[in-house]
């Protein structure tokens, strides 16, 4: 049979963002698949480093709108390390609460979208109508609904008083309802089960080797969460359980993400009653002392990591951002082999990709003895790759 | 005659306009609220707009994001395909003018330096409430004949 190429994205009803995926066919049988990315490059890194410190908090804020707070976090927690600033208990508190209330939002957000690419559009109006609640809850915290802007150098910019807090109860007790039908839903409906059950398969062995990491990882039985693996903020004091599902398919990801959802409200009912008294920032000075920082964070989608790297200025000398989605896409790739075109597009959801945070450098700078192109560091990166056994010479 | 057929038209064209999403570089935040627009709470279905995935289809071009360099070229196509009349919405500060990607070295700048702009949508992002007010207004715009 003639092998034929179709192209998904970068502008495809499927694909909310562009992306583009190149799909090699035999009949149905998808038998290969590329993909592409740099479509939603902005260039925000570069953009950083002609903000000061605080103004760049806001600028790597939008690089998603959907894990808004987790990027913020990450970045501010870098530069308080390098500053040496010790951030007060009640603003890591309520850096956790906007965190969880993010993951949930989320979470069902992702269950919608999927929803949706089944044609389980009834599913999809459920579950954005449930988000609702979540947003309601950020927006009485925040005073806006998707860029919370919550977190400033030094801790947080607004506290959280105690009728919000039982209104935000209130809504949780609302949320744990519906997604307890969800989780009957997922469980029972028999169409949802045709759709996902053995569908993107990911066996563990891959999705270790493919360095897979969030839900994805989690659904393919490897219990790994940041939270849990280099607790930062309050989450060491907090109990909760990593959701893990040995199925490695696209009902594992549902699986595991419609349990999460009951973990965060957990966590949820953890800290917001019981937050710590005192201030919720600490004073930062406009210039911050030379150093560097790696940090590591649970974002909704799986590990997000930031670098930021001060020369002693107002402004960072470097800042560099590793979404988890470009962790995740070389799995997606695998997945999508062996499958139906017809499942593409919820393969592709299942990883809930978003391409703004991954699309990142293309020119990578050290000083100006090595001077590395992008080229030079993909062949190299290629090679290293190789080795390990993963052909990444198709990624473009 | 020629105003009558004129005023049906417009009757068409205000009851039932189909809209196309083309993200050009947002950070999903104005997305995402285009999206809630749809769903329960705001419903923008009550007006007849509808998300099509076909440009050709479309009569209303929802623009989310600063344009990025690499989807200016698609999104120029984008437009081209759209048959006329076609109404372009430029959702969020980004589409607005660059918004806080002012000045990166990836990013074109607002949408109206490539496509002709019809109605801007303010905010970082807009509420989906802002959405909805925006797109009614422009149905009313249409309407009057503007
Ligand atoms: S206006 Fe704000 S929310 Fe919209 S794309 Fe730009 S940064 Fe994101």
């Amino acid at each position: 049979m003639p092998k034929i190429t179709v192209p998904l994205g970068p502008q495809h009803p499927a694909l909310k963002e562009p992306g583009n995926f190149m799909l090699i066919l035999e009949g149905e049988e998808i038998v290969d698949a590329t993909l592409r990315l740099g479509y939603n490059h902005r260039g925000i890194e570069t953009a950083a480093e002609s903000r000061n410190f605080v103004q760049a908090t806001y600028l790597i804020e939008r690089v998603c709108g959907i894990c808004s707070h987790a990027h913020a976090t990450c970045y501010v927690t870098n530069v308080e390390h390098i500053a040496g600033l010790e951030v007060p208990k009640r603003a890591q508190a309520i850096r956790v609460v906007v965190g969880e209330l993010e993951r949930i939002h989320s979470h069902l957000l992702w269950l919608g979208v999927a929803a949706h690419e089944i044609g389980f559009d009834t599913l999809f109006m459920y579950s954005w109508r449930d988000r609702e609640h979540v947003m309601d809850a950020l927006e009485t915290i925040s005073g806006n609904r998707v860029h919370y802007s919550m977190n400033t150098i030094g801790g947080v910019r607004r506290d959280i008083s105690k009728e919000d807090l039982d209104e935000i109860l209130k809504k949780l007790s609302v949320l744990e309802e519906r997604t307890k039908y969800y989780i009957k839903l997922a469980t029972q409906e028999p169409t949802l089960h045709a759709r996902t059950k053995g569908v993107g398969m990911l066996p563990t062995k891959e999705a270790l080797k493919r360095d897979a990491c969030g839900p994805l990882a989690r659904a393919s039985a490897i219990a790994r969460d940041v939270r849990k693996d280099d607790p930062s903020l309050v989450y060491n004091q907090l109990d909760f359980k990593v959701i893990t599902s040995d199925s490695c398919d696209v009902f594992g990801r549902l699986y595991v993400r419609v349990f999460e959802i009951l973990e965060s409200v957990k966590i949820l009912r953890q800290v917001l009653p019981y937050l710590p008294e005192g201030p919720i920032a600490v004073k930062t000075p406009p210039k911050i002392p030379a150093g560097e920082w790696v940090t590591r964070y649970e974002a909704p989608r799986g590990e997000d990591v930031h670098y930021v790297k001060s020369d002693g200025g107002t402004n960072p000398a470097r800042v560099k951002v590793r979404a988890p989605t470009l962790a995740n896409f070389e799995s997606v790739a695998y997945m999508l082999k062996g499958d139906q075109l017809a499942d593409a597009p919820l393969i592709i959801a299942a990883i809930d990709p978003c391409f703004s945070c991954t699309d990142r450098a293309t020119l990578v700078r050290g000083g100006s003895s090595n001077v590395e192109l992008m080229k030079d560091l993909r062949t190299r990166a290629i090679e290293y790759y190789k080795k390990k056994g993963i052909d990444f010479s198709k990624v473009s | 005659m020629k105003s009558i057929r004129k005023q049906v038209a417009a009757w068409a064209r205000t009851s039932s306009p189909w809209a196309i999403h083309f993200n050009s570089g947002s950070c999903n935040g104005c997305d995402i609220e285009t999206v809630a627009s749809l769903t329960p709470r705001f419903d923008v279905e009550r007006f007849g707009v509808m998300l099509h995935g076909t440009p050709r289809h479309a009569d209303i071009l929802i623009v989310t994001g600063a344009i990025s360099k690499q989807q200016q070229d698609r999104l120029l196509r984008i437009y081209n395909q759209m048959s006329n009349p076609k109404f372009v919405v430029a959702v969020g500060a980004c589409a607005a003018g660059g918004g806080v990607l002012q000045g990166c070295y990836g990013v074109l700048g607002g949408v109206d330096k490539l496509i002709p702009v019809d109605l801007y949508v303010p905010g970082c992002p807009p509420r989906p409430e802002a959405l909805i007010d925006g797109i009614v207004k422009l149905l009313g715009g249409i309407k009057g004949g503007k």
